[in-house]
């Protein structure tokens, strides 16, 4: 008779959890997808001044270039002066034409003609160096800039 | 003999395996989000054409080491800025005998003002020492300005706001006639033309 009493445990069944797999790759499937690789390492602060009169980037045909202050940890080696990053490195004034061509090269050749150059500069920096690197780009004829903002307005602040 | 079935794949390491490569793509990659207020460069000329603007249709805009503003002769706050662009542009001052004349302006008709949004140029100067915050927050106002009158006539004209629809045709979105709205975008920019122009930076002011 024994043989049909139920064992009755008086403990909770534990979790089933055999639907987790699903769930974790279902978020890292949305995660491969929405992002892009990193591909500079930025070595200048990149606060972003707040506009909303803004335009999409088209990331295709576009190089960037990246201006502000060293960061935190290239400060004793570089000054707190506003530097120009362009790739991976500094890069001085005088050079950005050729670091651009070297950036412009690795587009695909149909959009190398409509290049357009996005400017990711720290709204710490003085007008003057971004005024120097607009007249870079003019000498090299590469004309269609754009200004990265981040969204919001300065006046609400 | 039965052949044995074989036994079932463990999974239970299967979510660790998931998790590692979910951190992995959560470090290395970044969201796609850079927006901005895009700008055409002026080429360089060999020999720059002297071109003569009348000082009315002139709205100066200067901006010194010290981050304030100087519209016009007179100081200003950013606020304000927008809406005295606004009027400029909109102004439309020469008479309606003139074939200049702008029949779509709304402004006060000044005539000591912008003849019309076609003549009308912005001119923004920078000192070097203003802080690139102050730059963008100018430039969007201005930008803001011509969004403003673009969207009222695209409303007017076509009932649909100018800045979503371009937004709309960029991306790709935009669902209807394309090669359509993207003549009506461009017939709502000959309208009101963008013209800003930025003088080279010198020191302004002390």
């Amino acid at each position: 008779m024994s043989k049909f009493t139920k064992k009755k445990s008086n403990e909770l069944p534990p979790v089933n959890t055999a639907s987790l797999p699903d769930i974790v790759f279902m978020l890292l499937f949305f995660f491969m997808v929405a992002t892009v690789m990193r591909e500079t390492n930025l070595l200048v602060e990149q606060n972003l001044p707040k506009a909303d009169q803004v335009e999409k980037l088209k990331k295709d045909r576009s190089v960037f270039i990246f201006a502000g202050k060293p960061s935190d940890q290239y400060k004793d080696k570089y000054g707190s002066e506003g530097r120009v990053q362009i790739g991976d490195k500094y890069t001085d004034i005088s050079n950005i034409g050729m670091a651009l061509n070297d950036a412009r090269g690795k587009l695909i050749p149909e959009l190398q003609n409509k290049v357009v150059v996005a400017l990711k500069v720290d709204d710490d920096t003085n007008t003057g160096l971004v005024t120097d690197i607009k007249e870079e780009l003019r000498k090299l004829n590469m004309v269609r800039i754009i200004y990265i903002t981040t969204p919001g307005n300065q006046l609400d602040q | 003999m039965a052949r044995r079935s074989a036994p079932e794949v463990n999974a239970g390491s299967m979510a660790d395996i998931a998790f590692l490569l979910l951190i992995f793509f959560l470090v290395t990659t970044t969201m796609e989000k850079d927006k901005g207020i895009s700008r055409q460069l002026p080429p360089i000329q060999e020999t720059p054409e002297e071109v003569i603007i009348k000082d009315k249709n002139l709205f100066v805009v200067l901006v010194n080491k010290n981050d304030d503003l100087l519209v016009e002769d007179e100081p200003m706050q950013l606020k304000d800025l927008r809406q005295a662009a606004i009027d400029f542009l909109d102004n439309g001052g020469v008479s309606s005998s003139n074939p200049l004349y702008c029949n779509y302006c709304q402004g006060k008709r000044d005539p000591s003002s912008s003849d019309n949004p076609d003549k009308a140029i912005i001119s923004v100067k920078n000192d070097r020492l203003t802080s690139y915050n102050m730059y963008i927050a100018v430039q969007n106002e201005l930008v803001g300005a011509y969004n403003f009158l673009r969207n009222r006539e695209s409303q007017r004209l076509y009932g649909w706001d100018f800045t979503t629809v371009k937004a709309q045709v960029d991306a790709g979105t935009y669902v209807g006639d394309k090669k359509q709205a993207e003549e009506k975008l461009k017939e709502i920019q000959l309208m009101y033309p963008l013209k800003l122009s930025e003088a080279s930076p010198g020191k302004v002011g002390k």
